[in-house]
């Protein structure tokens, strides 16, 4: 069957079961939107290429499917980049499709030319440029196979307008020949056996469970892993979820803004278990003093990570949930009384600074607000965010029971990542309450994102977290440069009437009583909910293990002795 | 130390400024990189000298694998393989010195390929140090221009190079040899 380019790439991406495109048309893609209008997959029109981006990725973040982004030319791909290198970073599985100028332009620097797939090529995990209509099918079809196989990530396909509009034979290729790209293979019987002597001899064991937990759908197998050998769980930030955060065995978060017991778990252990992640710098501090006495056995998908950051005793490479599900039968059941009941020491320790046993003091705090989000959804939600300081409360504070709730970005740490990836994960899932906790800098990056929220018609229900300042900054100018705040005041406008404006309604809290009633509101109220929190200005982050600082040596919240017990 | 890597990737367009994009991008320092046909139309053999301890080595070829264009990656580090770089070295030569010149460079079995009336072109084919050696002799004469290929390598008879990484791909494996 002879079809046009464009129609090539749509019938590909029907095939590849595509449901949703986040983008915006230009010059160098209007052949591809033209024929969008033939085939039976939503468009969703944003505002800026960035938001497309991360709608894409929040959409793949809580659907566990492939998103997909379309820009054009120029302009609209590079604006595109921010979104991408955020995707990569998070190992998430987007294709990018942009328009190229024809072909025999390229090189030319014409109107709204750009080198893409130069651009984007250490910021994708593979890129094509298409220079011919034939060359598409095969593209889509790798570009998908990539995204979402190994360890995944973006895939940006570059099709130049000629390549659009001229037509072609379409053939949907049946497989795929990747000679340099080859599947997991399984982990040896005698390694597995290696790795269960070592779980078997350790009486201080920890499991760090990462991202790859999620991505790899292995939760269940690492909670089994957990309850037959009795080890606690500290995740990463995007770990959590791997292990209900109501169960005993859950630390929580680790590292620089971890839960103080986690971290003093994790330098005190005799044995590390690091599932699905990677070391970063923001989890381990100083690698010269981190976990000295542990040994490590590494699972990992991705070879380049081994020994990168932390050198390890065992690497186990494989896809996390079959080497989990190859080893577990070799893994005797076990117990650790004594570390346990360490472990609950500091744990006890650390509820003693909890800010949520504060009693009422009149300010307005933002764990409160994450706190009562996580009351009135029942802990189910699926939660975005933005980057910064409500990032860090809404992984403290939301304790989250299941994986694939937490849309938030880490490796990259994108300001304004909120608003477009909470409405793409509205998109995977509008079943759901789908809530954004976002700060007041971050949500302006991207607040022109609220009009796609309403034209869409999503229910996505906003949580500003309003300190007028950028706040994450702010707190390491207080800590680190003598409290001088340089670029970080900041006047927003008033949230409720920018909400107002795009016909949401809108409420502003400013104190602690009134959270619940506002909440409430949210929730039963149909449709998008704006709240703008007016909440302490100065306040910080604890515990906070400052950059390159050893792990333990955390910045504490001050003990304060509650006058009546106060509401958690 | 020098780590001698030998990666087959595929023959298309763009294929070494992914593989250069990666080392800028990820610091490694490159001694030499040499890029050439195959036995195999598809497949192209670049070979990757890097100056650097065992574990970075070991980091460049993890990297490598990630490149979806990236079929295989050997390690032919002090293996026994047939290393070789050529060179072309244009030095200064007049008519009483031309001889000297021929004569040091038939030492080192090299040849005269060019011959003109201030100066003459020597090709040396060898090890680097060779070379290396070869070049400071002609020093003194002056030399004018000089250009190396870098290194190429492959394995002697049905010696089998190291592969750290068996079953390539982006997403090989490989288990003993990283834990020594």
């Amino acid at each position: 069957m002879e079809l046009t380019g464009a129609e090539i790439l749509w019938e590909s991406l029907l095939r590849e079961g595509v449901e949703v495109v986040f983008g915006i048309p230009g010059g160098a893609s209007i052949p591809i939107f033209d024929a969008m209008l033939k085939y039976p997959i939503h468009h969703v029109l944003t505002r800026h290429e960035q938001g497309a981006a991360h709608m894409a990725d929040g959409y793949a973040r809580a659907s566990g499917k492939v998103g997909v982004a379309m820009a054009t030319s120029g302009p609209g791909a590079t604006n595109l980049v921010t979104g991408i290198a955020t995707a990569m970073l998070d190992s998430i599985p987007v294709v990018f499709i942009t328009g190229q100028v024809h072909s025999y332009l390229i090189g030319g620097d014409a109107f709204q030319e750009t080198d893409v797939t130069g651009i984007t090529l250490p910021i994708t995990k593979h890129n094509y440029l298409i220079t011919r209509a034939d060359q598409i099918a095969q593209a889509v079809c790798e570009a998908f196979y990539i995204a979402r196989t190994g360890r995944p990530g973006p895939v940006l396909i570059d099709i130049c307008k000629d390549a659009q509009v001229e037509k072609a034979e379409f053939v949907y290729p049946d497989k795929i020949e990747l000679p340099g790209y080859k599947p997991p293979r399984t982990v040896p019987a005698h390694l597995l056996k290696k790795a269960a002597e070592m779980i078997k001899q350790a009486q201080k064991p920890v499991i760090l469970a990462g991202h790859g937990v999620q991505i790899s759908h292995a939760s269940q197998e690492v909670q089994e892993l957990a309850r037959k050998t009795q080890t606690p769980v500290a995740m990463t930030l995007l770990g959590l979820g791997s292990m209900p955060a109501s169960d005993p065995l859950s630390l929580g978060m680790m590292g620089m803004h971890g839960e103080a017991y986690c971290n003093l778990a994790i330098q005190n252990s005799d044995l590390i278990i690091a599932l699905g992640m990677r070391f970063d710098d923001r989890v381990t501090g100083n690698l010269k003093t981190y976990a000295p006495r542990a040994k490590k056995i590494h699972i990992e998908i991705d070879p380049s990570e081994v020994n990168k950051n932390v050198v390890v005793d065992l690497p186990l490479l494989g896809d996390l949930k079959t080497v989990l599900n190859d080893l577990l039968p070799y893994v005797e059941e076990n117990q650790h009384p004594q570390w346990m009941d360490q472990i609950e020491e500091w744990r006890a320790e650390s509820d003693s600074r909890n800010i949520l046993y504060w009693p009422d003091d009149g300010k307005l705090y933002t764990a409160h607000v994450i706190r009562s989000i996580w009351e009135v959804t029942g802990g189910n939600a699926v939660l975005a965010t933005g980057v910064g300081q409500h990032q860090m409360w809404a992984a403290q504070y939301y304790a989250f029971e299941k994986p694939y709730r937490f849309i938030t970005s880490g490796g990259m740490g994108t300001m304004g990542f909120g608003v477009p990836s909470a409405l793409g994960a509205w998109f995977a899932n509008r079943q759901e309450d789908v809530w954004l906790v976002d700060g007041d800098g971050s949500f302006q990056m991207t607040q022109a994102e609220l009009s796609t929220m309403v034209q869409e018609g999503a229910n996505v229900k906003i949580a500003i977290m309003n300190n007028h300042f950028l706040g994450m900054v702010r707190q390491w100018q207080e800590f680190f440069y003598d409290s001088r705040y340089a670029g970080t005041p900041l006047t927003g406008p008033n949230f409720v009437k920018i909400a107002e404006a795009h016909g949401i309604p809108g409420r502003r809290v400013t104190k602690r009583e009134e959270i619940m009633p506002a909440l409430e509101f949210a929730k039963q109220t149909p449709g998008p909910v704006l709240l703008d929190f007016f909440v302490e200005k100065e306040e910080a982050v604890y515990p906070m293990v400052p950059a390159g600082a050893d792990l333990h040596n955390m910045i504490r919240r001050p003990v304060r002795q509650p006058q009546e017990t106060g509401q958690r | 130390m020098q780590h001698t890597l030998i990666a087959l990737v595929e023959n298309k367009p763009g294929v070494l400024n992914r593989v250069a994009s990666l080392f800028r991008r990820r610091n490694f320092n490159i001694d030499s990189l040499n890029v050439g046909q195959t036995e195999t139309a598809e497949v192209s053999r670049m070979t990757i000298v890097v100056d650097s301890d065992s574990v970075d080595a070991r980091k460049v070829e993890a990297n490598l694998y990630k490149l979806v264009n990236v079929i295989d990656v050997q390690d032919v580090t002090g293996q026994p393989a047939v290393m070789r770089d050529l060179a072309l070295i244009k030095v200064k030569a007049n008519l009483d010195q031309r001889a000297e010149i021929a004569n040091l460079a038939s030492i080192f079995r090299g040849r005269i390929v060019d011959v003109a009336a201030e100066s003459v072109i020597v090709e040396i084919t060898g090890t680097e140090d060779k070379i290396d050696s070869l070049t400071e002799l002609l020093r003194p004469f002056g030399i004018i221009e000089m250009v190396r290929t870098g290194q190429v390598a492959m394995m002697r008879g049905n010696h089998a190079p190291v592969r750290h990484l068996p079953g390539a791909g982006s997403n090989g494996h490989h288990h003993e040899e990283l834990i020594n």
